[in-house]
């Protein structure tokens, strides 16, 4: 069944994406939980869908695996609709985000599951079980089932039994988020290498930013049913399209400002307090138009004198200590206050006591303003 | 929790309870002692024995007992296999169908044989099965029993369905399972222990039922409820109590089966 799709995908001429979503949307009675979402992922793609709990993640992954049907729009797999399919039907497998590791069979028996049901031989389930337990490193616990194995053993049968099948497609819903943190920066990596290793296309579902910041190829950024904006990680964190990326996304100081002149590539802009920051924007932009200016707090830098081009001045109202950095909270007028992040270098951390009057100087290009 | 709460410290409450121990097992434990009575009486005690044993399975009403005893077991297997397939299938349409049209009324309707009082359903049966002009006999009973165990084979089972999340037969289809792959490599394998209790909980109904048997199964045919009914009303003998008692042991043994592999269903069960 899977095959038969594959098979044909690989013959047509023009290489076809792994997944196109076209106006797809769901409700459940008339609660809008997505709303026309479209994109296309790439064959061999790791692609990312970020965003805040309840915008609608799962939907969309049990839309494209075929838990649910769509109220509207199309989902085409390598060029075929799969949108009425049933699930056992796509050649798409799932990562659950509890596992749903069938709880009567044994390691060995969960991953060669999808196997026996496409019907493979017997010969040809050994040969694969066998590749998967050992690529999850799990060879010496093909016997258990699965109560007796840890969270992070659990995950990794969970993986191994949904990339047995040798799916066009892998969905992993958050499949991270049970683990402890050093666990989760292994099975990160993890992660990765299997990705690159077998070829297989990821839609990886999390709400953890950093997660889908160092793993994806492409995020979707998702909030309350829509799509924000996709792009890779570097231009989602430096070019973000709204407010919200901005803030959902590392950390950002997002500040009211009006445009009141429109050069070639650089906005003026006037702060609430009267003050001018320069910003760039990639949406076209009249004068006059009302918006903020994201700043992300490492793009600024503390002076005691005023430096030579952008700055601003007020006075330090708070810091503290991160470890790797040095967060400092500066007022600059009673409605205006914003982070700055300095990185802890060589020891040398500077004691600056609240109340200190201080210059704030933009980096180059890091103001971005925002319309929305 | 406040100590004034707490049932063990009213008054009174250790002796009300040993008196309904008392009212419940007493009866049993006299006709457990009294089986093993080397007398014809039924309350004077002579000598231990198992005379009354070997009267069952030799006497003069064993034949009777025998009949009866196989009757009973054939219908409670058939009737309570029966019901066990519909029954789950009945939760399977219920708990996994999703909001269908009537789902609550379906509901009622299965449910309904455990409320209503067992002489209605006699009476009821009695005419409608001469209505239609069924022929009383084994079929008859048959019949009559796989529909009030339905209710009884349903309970544990949907109670069991309800605790497993949707996930695993998600996981199944997702993994190329047909729908009937799915309920047969895993919902039933998991949905197991609640199988089992339904099947002997519908079993148990099935062999002690008296009221409704007695209505439908015309005249020849006996169970060994009627059998035993029949036999006391000609007086009652200790090998009443011999028989009486081993019905008791059958029925403590199954119990028990049904509690230990519910319990173990649930230690496989239970993960993250
Ligand atoms: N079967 C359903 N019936 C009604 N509403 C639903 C159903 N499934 C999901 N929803 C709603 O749709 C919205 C999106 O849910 P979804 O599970 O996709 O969120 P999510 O982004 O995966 O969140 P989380 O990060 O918490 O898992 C939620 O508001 C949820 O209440
Ligand atoms: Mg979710």
């Amino acid at each position: 069944m899977g095959r038969a799709i594959s098979m044909q995908a690989l013959s047509g001429a023009a290489p076809a994406a792994a997944i196109v979503l076209r106006q797809v949307s769901k409700t459940f009675g008339d609660f809008t939980a997505l709303s026309a979402v479209n994109f296309e992922i790439g064959d061999n793609e790791f692609f990312t869908l970020l965003g805040p709990s309840g915008c609608g993640k799962t939907t969309l992954l049990r839309l494209i695996a075929g838990f649910e049907d769509t109220t509207g729009g199309t989902i085409h797999l390598y060029g075929e609709e799969i949108g009425n399919l049933p699930p056992n039907k796509r050649p798409v497998n799932t990562v659950f985000q509890n596992y749903a590791l069938f709880p009567h069979m044994t390691v060995w028996e969960n991953i060669s599951f999808g196997l026996q049901m496409l019907g493979w031989t017997r010969k040809d389930i050994d040969r694969r079980v066998g590749e998967m337990v050992l690529m999850v490193k799990l060879d010496q616990f093909a016997d258990r089932k699965p109560s007796r194995m840890s969270g992070g053993q659990q995950q990794r049968v969970a993986l191994a039994r949904a990339m047995a099948p040798r799916p066009r497609v892998l969905l992993l819903d958050e499949p991270l988020s049970a683990l402890d943190l050093k666990l989760r920066q292994e099975m990160r990596t993890e992660l990765k290498r299997l990705q690159r290793e077998t070829g297989i296309t990821f839609i990886f579902v999390t709400h953890d930013q950093g997660e889908a910041l160092s793993l994806s190829d492409r995020i979707a950024v998702m909030s309350a049913g829509e799509i924000q904006q996709i792009g890779p990680p570097s231009d989602i964190y430096e070019y973000p399209a709204n407010r919200f990326v901005a803030g959902f996304i590392g950390e950002t100081n997002l500040i009211g400002a009006k445009v009141t002149a429109v050069g070639k590539d650089v906005l003026t802009c006037e702060l609430s307090d009267g003050e001018i920051v320069h910003a760039r924007s990639d949406a076209p932009v009249s004068e006059g138009r009302a918006g903020s200016i994201s700043l992300r707090p490492e793009h600024l830098t503390l002076s005691w004198e005023k430096p030579v081009g952008e700055s601003l001045r007020g006075e330090i109202l708070e810091v503290t200590y991160l470890g790797t950095d040095m967060q400092y909270r500066v007022r600059l007028s009673d409605r205006l206050h914003l982070d700055v992040r300095h990185q802890n270098k060589n020891n040398a951390i500077v004691a600056i006591n609240p109340g200190a009057p201080v210059y704030i100087s933009i980096a180059d290009n890091a103001a971005r303003f925002l319309v929305r | 929790m406040r100590r004034g709460f707490d049932i063990k410290h009213y008054g009174g409450f250790f002796a009300l309870t040993c008196l309904c121990l008392f009212i419940l097992y007493a009866p049993l434990i006299i006709v457990m002692i009294y089986s093993f009575n080397d007398s014809p009486s039924i309350t004077r005690w002579e000598s231990m024995s198992l005379r009354w044993y070997r009267d069952i399975f030799t006497g003069v009403e064993s034949e009777k007992f025998k009949v009866a005893a196989w009757n009973s077991l054939t219908i409670a297997i058939s009737a309570a296999t029966v019901a066990t397939m519909v029954a789950t299938a009945a939760a399977v349409g219920m708990i996994r169908g999703g909001n269908f049209r009537g789902k609550s009324v379906s509901f009622a309707l299965i449910s309904l044989p455990v409320m209503v009082p067992e002489i209605v359903t006699a009476v009821a049966t009695l005419i409608f099965f001469s209505a239609i002009g069924f022929t009383l006999g084994t079929l008859s009973i048959l019949v009559a029993h796989i529909v009030f165990c339905i209710p009884f084979a349903y309970l544990p089972i949907s109670a069991r369905l309800q605790g497993i999340e949707a996930c695993y037969e998600e996981a199944a289809q997702d993994l190329y399972a047909t729908r009937w792959q799915t309920f047969r490599y895993v919902l039933m394998p998991v949905l197991g222990p609640g199988i089992v209790s339904g099947f002997l909980l519908a079993f148990i109904i099935s062999l002690d039922d008296f009221i409704i048997t007695s209505f439908v199964k015309g005249s020849g045919v006996e169970t060994l409820p009627t059998a035993i009914f029949g036999a006391v009303k000609q007086g009652i003998k200790p090998n009443i109590m011999a028989l009486s008692t081993l019905l008791l042991l059958f029925s403590i043994l199954l119990v028990t089966c049904s509690y230990f592999i519910g319990k173990r269903g649930e230690v496989t069960h239970s993960e993250p």
